[in-house]
């Protein structure tokens, strides 16, 4: 579905775009690194735990200088609004006692070098995002989103609660060239009850797409609302949703998401009333529609529509009636046929989820004790260094000097090394991410199969009622033909009904059709999802271990050249101790037969 | 395959452990054959060391005892008491839980740490011709186990009368300077010496600091170990359950993690070994440098205190002379016993000073090489370690390569 430029360039904009995130976090100072603590790691991969979290799916659009300096800006903000007071404090003594090597041949290694030469189309696109979503379908027309500036604001006073109560208000920006919006840059301000409505809006209209879920609300008390870690996460959250709206063939040219995103001053979605409105309006409702002075049916137009809370009881209650009947095994409606073929490939897809929410879970739990790793690397060479410096300055005999110069040079390749693991991974979360946007996706599937199956119940009602109405008339008819002559009111009764028939027809050819309508949107939707899938995950496989060998080799050649120093140093040593001749026998102590262990033996 | 090839190979000596003298022949000592005996709550560890004279020419017989935790303890307790003033080379600790008494992980910690206890104290000019390391080494069960009884038991009661009035004098001082408070007048004032000890406190800060990183890297890279061998799993059913190319890609990715995950672990199990327990092996050296120091401190106090002992039943002497003549005599015999114990304890204190002199120098030459050592063999594992992440992970590459163009085959062809 998607234009075949993609699968040429994804491959190519891979590899520059790995290239282009390397270098881009390898520019920044070590003071200024975004020094991965657990909080960061949290906000990287977006607000609550991967299982429950409504992780959202696909890729996002290119994005361009505005999102990479945000992304800069996020990551410094985080670093800085983070507790970890002691990451910071770490990283500017390594900067003290250690010199920022030098990046020069930043290019990944040679490998990387062969691979991103492979492919033809170099199409650059800087796709380092806030949202971390490094894999984009390319679009011809661009839609990029980012959400900025978050600010307090106060709600006049209602008169239930006494003061105002105050939220939070974001800066949306987009820039695009789509013809339908019109202008190329523009921002406006929304709070996050306005997403929430953007998103019911996108689910009523866009019944059985796989709409990407938005973030969850959180139902904390105002203290935490406010919080700046709290408020940082859902910035976050926010922006890789919109992404994926924008990354969405279908939702992108949504007027619910251009009224969103360019409708200066209050949003003009109609928002859900809420429920005790409702139930108020059924109520009025019922009781007009149970004594038939209405039509008991569902209007045409009506029933393409799911049944709503509140307002349509009735036909709440005569669909339920409907699903009982149909889980009993009673009288099937017609409209079942591939019903198997589609519960086989759902449970294949249960499968899938629950695999991939291990998969997502362990991801997350490696990438952890990579991090611990890199971070107590960190702690041991300062350590060292600390040595170092300590002997030096108490350096009594040659032999201290000696020590101090073994022991910083150790120190200092260990703070080196503790700084790839850490920045490895920080690539490595980007790439296996995708596990995580994936699994979020499921949840978009799941309601637009539950959208597929309430037009399926839908039609069946309504077929079932039209049935009913059609023996109904039948009836009237054969009664009418047992009596001599003309009864007026049995007359007008058979009229009656044969409108109401009609309508009913028309009903359930409405709902038939969104019915179907439906049910194609599942399949196109799920054939690009298991395309795109496909294709993602072997890119985050792809680039998950190019980062582990790329990273895993610059680590060899630190430490490859300290053994080769100290290898010197150590014959240069032998050479003068045989000649002091001092009262210590020998080079190899004890140690090296501890260290030669079952070797030596 | 890059192969990093251990250094201490080049420094290797010909002849083995130590240069042989002419006078006195060297020994290669090893602590082996870790077993259990004993039943129950009664059961414990038996090592099996082993001792080869080595003279100029040829190698000696070799020697086998069968030691326990228990005896090696002796021995240095023997060595501390009788050569005061060298750091004696430290024991493992004691086993704080007991449940971990008899892991393997355990045991092999402990065997290490006796073998290169026994072999420090063999490269120490003065210690290696202890007689206590003679029975040590070479004592038969039997001969042993009455050794050990009977000097065991005769220790308390072994001391002279004279030692018996240093004992009592010892408590004493240590009483004193408890109830006086941390004002202790009786402390040496020698600058260098204190320089020695400021040092050698803040050294043992540091090392300290060193081992507790060190084996929570031990730590952090097993649980690497674990993560890594449970995201091959997981992402190994994630395979089969996408089949196709794709599949393919996730079970080698879970087949490269598995692999990694067992050379992670091991590489742990070695840092412990060679890295973390030798650092902790230096913080426990640097300990018994302390209580040579606590030595010192005692020596200098018992032989300031004789000294003005001394000195006052001198002046009393005199005080006898002139008032009691008939208790002259026996005063007399005091001062000159006096004198006795208190140059006795001078030239003790001396002792000690001169030789923890030569410990300080010698100890920082085997500091310098031993962590040298240590620190060199840490950066080779982790530079082999690196290089074979690296393989590993690229072994990957061209069967991702092969999925990937099938993947598109598929595309195109469903297109």
């Amino acid at each position: 579905m998607m234009s075949s430029e993609d699968d040429d360039s994804q491959e190519a904009r891979l590899f520059t775009s790995t290239d282009a995130m390397e270098s881009l976090v390898l520019d920044q100072t070590p003071i200024s690194h975004p020094f991965l603590s657990n909080s960061d790691y949290r906000s990287a991969m977006s607000a609550s735990t991967p299982l429950d979290e409504s992780n959202h799916p696909l890729a996002s659009p290119p994005k361009h200088d505005l999102s990479q300096r945000s992304f800069r800006d996020s990551n410094r903000k985080s670093f800085q609004d983070s507790p970890n007071s002691s990451s910071s404090r770490r990283s500017l003594r390594e900067a003290d006692l250690v010199e920022p090597p030098s990046y020069a041949d930043a290019i990944f290694t040679p490998h990387m070098g062969d691979a991103s030469s492979m492919s033809e189309n170099g199409r650059e696109v800087g796709s380092s995002s806030s949202s971390s979503i490094p894999y984009s379908p390319t679009y011809t027309d661009t839609l990029v989103i980012t959400v900025t500036q978050p600010q307090k604001s106060q709600e006049p006073g209602t008169s239930l609660v006494p003061g105002g109560s105050s939220y939070v208000t974001y800066l949306i920006t987009t820039r695009t060239n789509i013809r339908e919006y019109q202008g190329t840059e523009f921002s406006v301000r929304r709070r996050f009850r306005d997403v929430v409505t953007l998103a019911d809006r996108l689910a009523d209209a866009y019944r059985g797409y796989f709409i990407p879920p938005r973030p969850d609300k959180s139902i904390v008390e105002s203290q935490v609302m406010q919080k700046a870690e709290f408020i940082e996460q859902r910035r976050l959250a926010l922006e890789k949703y919109l992404s994926r709206l924008a990354a969405h063939p279908v939702l992108r040219r949504s007027n619910e998401l251009r009224l969103f995103l360019q409708f200066q001053g209050k949003l003009p979605l109609t928002p859900n009333t809420d429920i005790a409105s409702r139930m108020l309006d059924g109520a009025v409702n019922l009781p007009r529609q149970l004594f038939g002075e209405s039509s008991s049916l569902i209007p045409p137009q009506e029933a393409s529509q799911p049944a709503k809370g509140g307002r349509d009881l009735v036909r709440l209650f005569k669909e339920l009636k409907q699903s009982v009947t149909n889980d009993w095994g009673g009288v099937k409606p017609a409209i079942v046929e591939e019903d198997r073929a589609f519960l086989e490939k759902k449970e294949k897809l249960q499968d899938l989820q629950k695999q991939l929410g291990d998969a997502s879970q362990q991801a997350e739990a490696l990438v952890k004790a990579q991090q611990e790793v890199g971070e107590v690397m960190g702690e041991l060479g300062l350590a060292f260094i600390k040595i170092a410096k300590f002997e030096t300055e108490e350096a009594a005999t040659d032999a201290q000097r000696v020590h101090a110069n073994n022991t910083k040079r150790v120190g200092t390749a260990t703070i080196k090394a503790s700084r790839f693991h850490r920045e490895a991974n920080v690539q490595s979360v980007k790439h296996l991410d995708q596990l995580h946007e994936y699994l979020g996706l499921m949840q978009a599937l799941h309601a637009a199969y539950a959208d597929r199956s309430n037009a399926l119940l839908t039609v069946q009602t309504l077929m079932t009622d039209l049935e009913a109405n059609k023996l109904k008339v039948e009836k009237l008819h054969q009664a009418a033909s047992k009596f001599f002559g003309v009864d007026k009111n049995r007359e007008r009764k058979i009229e009656e009904l044969k409108e109401v028939v009609k309508v009913n027809e028309a009903a359930r050819d409405s709902a038939q059709q969104e019915y179907d309508r439906i049910k194609e949107r599942n399949r196109t939707e799920l054939e690009r999802l298991e395309k795109d899938r496909r294709k993602d995950f072997l890119n985050m496989i792809r680039g998950f271990v190019m980062t582990q060998v790329g990273y895993a080799e610059k680590i060899s050649n630190v430490w490859a050249s300290v053994v080769e120093e100290s290898a010197n140093g150590l014959s240069g040593k032998s050479l003068d101790t045989t000649s002091s001749g001092s009262s210590t026998p020998n080079c190899l102590g004890p140690v090296q037969w501890m260290i030669a262990g079952p070797r030596g033996i | 395959m890059v192969r990093f090839f251990a250094a201490t190979q080049q420094g290797s000596r010909p002849g083995g452990p130590q240069s042989p003298t002419a006078d006195q022949p060297s020994l290669s000592i090893s602590v082996t054959d870790p077993v259990k005996l004993g039943n129950g709550v009664q059961s414990y560890i038996s090592y099996r060391v082993s001792t080869k004279t080595i003279n100029q020419e040829d190698r000696g017989p070799e020697k086998i005892v069968i030691r326990r935790y228990s005896d090696f303890v002796w021995l240095h307790d023997r060595l501390v008491e009788k050569h005061k003033g060298i750091f004696i080379p430290p024991l493992p600790e004691k086993s704080a839980v007991e449940k971990f008494r008899f892991s393997a992980e355990f045991i092999e910690v402990r065997r290490r740490a006796l073998d290169g206890f026994l072999k420090r104290i063999a490269s120490h000019p003065q210690l290696r011709s202890s007689e206590d390391l003679k029975n040590f080494l070479t004592a038969d069960e039997e001969v042993w186990a009455m050794e050990k009884a009977r000097l065991q038991e005769g220790s308390v009661f072994k001391k002279k009368p004279g030692d018996f009035l240093q004992m009592f004098k010892e408590v004493q001082t240590k009483v004193t300077d408890v109830v006086l408070g941390k004002d202790k007048p009786q402390e040496e004032s020698d600058p260098e010496y204190e320089k020695v000890k400021h040092y050698v406190d803040e050294l043992e800060d540091h090392l300290s600091e060193a081992q507790k990183q060190s084996f929570r890297l031990v730590k952090r890279q097993r649980e690497l170990g674990q993560a890594l061998s449970e995201f091959g799993k997981a992402v190994k059913s994630l395979g089969n359950c996408e089949g196709g190319p794709l599949g393919t890609a996730f079970s080698e990715l879970g087949g490269q993690s598995d692999v990694l995950s067992v050379k992670l672990q091991l590489q742990a199990q070695d840092l412990l070994m060679n890295f973390e327990e030798p650092i902790k092996e230096y913080v426990r050296i640097i300990q018994s440098i302390k209580n040579v120091m606590v030595d010192r401190a005692q020596a200098y106090r018992l032989q300031k205190d004789l000294s003005e002992a001394f000195k006052l039943k001198e002046l009393n002497l005199e005080k006898l002379r002139l008032v009691r003549p008939d208790k002259v005599a026996e005063a007399e015999l005091e001062v000159r016993e006096m004198k006795v114990q208190s140059d006795e304890a001078r030239a003790r204190f001396q002792d000690i000073v001169r030789l923890m002199a030569q410990e300080m120098e010698r100890f920082q030459e085997e500091k310098t090489n031993d962590l040298g050592t240590i620190l060199q063999e840490f950066a080779r594992a982790q530079a082999q370690l690196a290089a074979d992440t690296a393989d590993a992970w690229r072994t990957l590459l061209p069967e991702l390569d092969k999925c990937t163009s099938e993947d598109v085959q598929t595309l195109k062809s469903s297109v």
